[in-house]
């Protein structure tokens, strides 16, 4: 067990540096001179090479390279060229907000989806599962905004449940899960309807096994048989996409932070984009990868948890 | 029976299989079969008739601004209403559908291209080199799609060629993992050894015959991810790195209503509506031919 | 490997005219291992041997056997000669010319003369080509023909397998596994080879279907001449089909020689154990019930000294040390053994 989580953490490694190295590749390499980039076509010569010398632009690429990644390494991921503060600090700030949106979401999904999957499957082909696969294509279908915006006009505006504005006190935990349930709810729309979908088949797909059978004719009750035996096997692929939704959950709550007009990581890259603070979405694109790559290694380690052949293997 | 035993009787002891139809006629016929499929392809076919005919069909000029006649409701004469600036919803609405499905087709053919052929050929080769390439595309995969689009289209600026580039660039990996499955099986089958023997090229047996039989599983997985590339191009147009105005793009004209959304809500619904139709016909389109080429899906 | 090769050489065959010309196939020494590497933190290097040192020669118009259980590496041999897989040692010659050698150009000509037939008629078809354009393909890639020509070429190729001309036009689903196979068959004659290696040709095939597709072979080889390398577990196709016949084990030839003398009189412990296991026709000439020792030992961890000691009746202290030499059989052309009985 030792040697695995320690496999599986010394793995997360080579992936950090080929993310990060990813990063550069697009930061840097693809769009030929930040500088022009940032300045726009008309900008002088002089402008520009000033530019390159005070992002390190002028300097080769190994060695930018080089400096990129120990930097990031050393958790120094530069300062914002529009207001001069470290770009971890302005993260760290409105980072709360965005951990809140994207757990609350996760349980969202989860705890909606598997039920409701482990439901459908139970029914199968009547009209519960039926209508929880047609739901749940739908669900799947809806982009975050378009989701966040029908819920802001139903429940906001129409029937005034919630507040318009998202903006919580950190430190009311009322007034701050009020202003979480709207977002929540649609930013984990389309993860609940994917993970009903996976709980359904997975579900199906392991209560067919042998086993299952050789369990029920040994007369183990059915009701054990569902949640013991079956749900363990299931909780292998739902793991996965847990784990992988995740990530998405972050991207999309860009999108849920411009709807919902709440402070996070979203909101901070578009305030970026627009004055085109190429320091600040450097720095967060390598925030990002951090995040991504800590969520992936979460994951592969619940699997060793939940699956003991991937410790064999 | 086939045409062939009905001729010719069968040699002794020889009886030939009942023909089994090859597995892409197999999906579609069973696709078409199922009517969650059908509907999501009348969807799309709506959809795509709108844009196509939008020249025509389209009461007003999309870019026609009426000032008079700025934030009308639905209804009257013009069916879905007027933005702000008098602009009327409908006519931009089919205009928009231009760009969603221009913009998802061509990055998702682009990705289907690329990523299958690096899928293709990186199974073909195997051994470290497979290795290495799927750990890239592992790491290409793990990266959220928007915020991959996003930070390319910020770095590239938001032209129509550099959206299509980023959306490809989140779907290359799926494919290459889709491409590179079956590939993995097929080189092990006798027929590629035999092509080998017949003295063909590498590239002879990969184009020739393992691409023929990679790419039913590619085009599925291809309708799938058609309907992500139509949410991602929508939320970059939403975010404000689509394509530039006045073109009409429904992430745009989404993202225009939502700030009138307390005078004129259905600016703001309208476009969304045409997003949730588009993805979930391509959805349904993509969940019945899935289920029809998955064996393991198809008693479901 | 040997130190005297020549004396290991399975040569000559039943025909003394034969024994004086060139062979068309030489091989020598032949060697394929795999190397897989398992398990965390300290990974274990495992060498399957699965050819460990072959030698042998075919004749031109010869039907060559090689015999063996499965595992003994008969199908990587074979493999392994056609460059199919790429041997680790070995001299593999075609009519004096070099075939691990050759690359690019000449060795797309040298594939030319060997083709190969697949035990499992229902992989070796690609399920997405028709049978015209499969066997149309080949002609087109060597330049043989094109077009109409190739297309008349290829129908009279069925018909010499059995098969309608209509089949041209139709899918590897549309046929029985039977019917498979001949098309593989006339696929391999396309290139007008001059040697056909068959790989279990027929071990898949329902046992009514055999028999059909072992006399087109066969009457293939008298009519086009061809020489045979006919890989199979099987004594009594080998019997009936082969010249001659090498036997396997743990990736050695342990006995060669005329099938005739072979089969009738192993002189190697473990083909005479092959032999009492197959069954004979004549219930007055079956021995007594064959003493079959144990299992086929792993090709990764073969035993030191004879690789067939661990299951062998006969086994003298000799056998767990020493490899047995070369030994030939009594007699002009009878092949020969590598074992301590005999040294």
């Amino acid at each position: 067990m030792i040697w695995f989580f320690a496999r599986r953490l010394l793995a997360a490694v080579p992936t950090l540096l080929a993310v990060l190295t990813l990063v550069f590749v697009i930061v840097r390499i693809v769009p030929g001179d930040p500088a022009l980039v940032i300045l726009g076509d008309q900008a002088t010569p002089e402008a520009a090479a000033a530019l390159r010398e005070r992002l390190g632009l002028d300097r080769p690429l190994w060695t930018q390279y080089f400096d990129f990644i120990t930097s990031a390494l050393r958790g120094d991921f530069g300062t914002s060229m529009v207001t001069g503060r470290p770009i971890l600090d302005e993260v760290a700030a409105v980072l709360p907000h965005t951990v809140d949106l994207t757990v609350a979401s996760m349980l969202f999904g989860t705890l909606v989806g598997v039920p409701v999957g482990i439901w459908a499957a139970l029914h199968r082909n009547r009209a519960i599962d039926v209508a929880a696969r047609i739901l749940s294509l739908l669900g799947l279908s809806f982009p975050v905004f378009v989701s966040g915006i029908f819920a802001l006009l139903l429940f906001s505006l129409h029937w005034r449940l919630f507040p318009v504005i998202g903006a919580a006190d950190l430190d009311d935990p009322v007034d701050r899960l009020h202003k979480l349930v709207l977002p929540t709810v649609s930013l984990g729309l389309i993860m609940a309807a994917y993970i009903t979908r996976v709980t359904r088949s997975a579900m199906l797909a392991s209560l067919s096994e042998d086993y299952i059978r050789t369990a029920r004719a040994k007369g183990v009750p059915w009701r054990r048989v569902v949640w013991v035996h079956g749900l363990r096997n299931a909780s292998i692929p739902i793991v996965t996409v847990v784990g992988l939704y995740v990530g998405i959950l972050i991207g999309n709550s860009v999108l849920t932070e411009i709807v919902f007009n709440r402070p996070g990581l979203g909101k901070i890259i578009v305030g970026a984009l627009n004055q085109r603070d190429y320091t600040m979405l450097q720095g967060l694109m390598v925030i990002y990868c951090f995040l991504i790559v800590v969520v992936n290694a979460i994951t592969d380690l619940l699997y060793g948890v939940l699956d003991p052949r991937v410790q064999a293997a | 029976m086939s045409a062939l035993s009905e001729r010719t009787p069968p040699l002794p002891g020889e009886f030939a299989a009942p023909p089994p139809p090859s597995a892409w006629k197999r999906a579609l016929g069973k696709a078409r079969s199922n009517p969650t499929t059908l509907v999501g392809a009348l969807i799309c076919l709506a959809i795509v008739a709108g844009a196509v005919l939008a020249p025509w069909i389209s009461p007003f000029d999309p870019a026609d601004q009426n000032i008079i006649d700025r934030l009308q409701p639905p209804g009257g004469d013009y069916l879905l209403g007027t933005d702000q600036f008098g602009r009327d919803i409908l006519s931009r609405l089919l205009w928009g559908a231009q760009i969603s499905l221009s913009v998802s087709l061509s990055a998702i053919f682009a990705a289907m291209l690329i990523g299958g052929t690096i899928g293709m050929v990186s199974g073909y080769i195997g051994g470290r080199f497979d290795l290495l390439v799927m750990q890239v595309m592992d790491v290409l995969l793990s990266f959220p799609s928007l915020i991959l689009g996003l930070m390319v289209v910020a770095l590239l600026g938001p032209e129509l060629v550099n959206l299509i580039v980023a959306i490809a660039l989140t779907a290359i990996a799926p494919f290459a993992r889709i491409a590179r499955a079956p590939t993995l099986a097929l080189k092990e089958r006798a027929f590629v050894e035999a092509g080998r023997a017949l003295g063909y090229s590498h590239t002879r047996i990969l184009f020739r015959h393992i691409l023929p039989n990679i790419t039913s599983e590619v085009m599925v997985m291809g309708t799938l991810w058609l309907a992500t590339a139509v949410r991602v191009e929508a939320s970059l147009s939403f975010i404000g790195l689509g394509v530039k105005p006045p073109t009409p793009t429904w992430g745009g004209m989404t993202r225009d209503g939502f700030e009138n959304i307390l005078d004129a809500p259905w600016l703001a619904v309208f476009p969304g509506i045409a997003i949730l139709l588009l993805v979930l016909g391509l959805n349904m389109v993509g969940d019945g031919l899935r289920d029809a080429t998955d064996p393991k899906l198809r008693n479901e | 490997m040997s130190g005297a090769p020549d004396d290991r050489r399975a040569d000559g065959s039943g025909d003394l005219d034969r024994s004086r010309q060139q062979p068309v196939l030489e091989v020598e020494g032949l060697r394929k291992h795999f190397v897989t590497r398992k398990g965390f933190p300290k990974p274990r290097t495992v060498t399957v041997r699965a050819v460990e040192d072959v030698s042998f020669r075919i004749h031109e118009g010869e039907a060559f056997g090689l015999v063996g259980e499965s595992g003994c590496g008969k199908s990587t041999a074979a493999r392994a000669l056609l460059r199919l897989i790429e041997p680790d040692a070995g001299r593999v010659t075609w009519r004096g010319e070099d075939v691990i050698a050759a690359r690019g150009e000449h060795l797309k000509t040298l594939r030319r003369r060997m083709q190969i037939v697949f035990q499992d008629p229902y992989s070796s078809l690609d399920p997405r080509q028709s049978v015209g354009s499969a066997l149309v393909e080949p002609m087109r890639v060597h330049g043989i023909a094109e077009g109409k020509e190739a297309r008349r070429r290829a129908a009279a190729l069925l018909e010499e397998v059995g098969l309608p001309p209509a089949a041209l036009d139709r899918f590897p689903h549309e046929f029985s596994g039977g019917q498979r196979q001949r098309i593989g068959i006339a696929r391999a004659l396309t290139v007008e080879p001059e040697l056909i290696v068959a790989d279990e040709p027929v071990s898949a095939l329902d046992v009514s279907v055999q028999a059909q597709v072992l006399l087109l072979l066969k009457e293939l080889r008298q009519r086009r001449g061809l020489a045979f390398l006919f890989v199979s577990h099987d004594l009594s196709v080998i019997r009936w089909f082969c010249d001659r016949v090498a036997v396997m084990y743990l990736g050695r030839i342990v006995e060669e020689g005329p099938s005739s003398r072979v089969l009738a009189d192993p002189m190697h412990p473990y083909a005479r154990m092959l032999r009492d296991a197959s069954p004979v026709p004549d219930p007055s000439r079956r021995a007594a019930l064959p003493r079959i020792l144990g299992e086929i030992p792993s090709a990764a961890n073969p035993p030191p000294g004879c690789p067939f000691h661990p299951r062998c009746a006969q086994a003298m202290p000799a056998c767990a040390t020493t490899l047995p030499r070369w030994t030939s059989a009594p007699g002009e052309g009878q092949g020969g053994v590598a074992c301590h009985l005999h040294g």
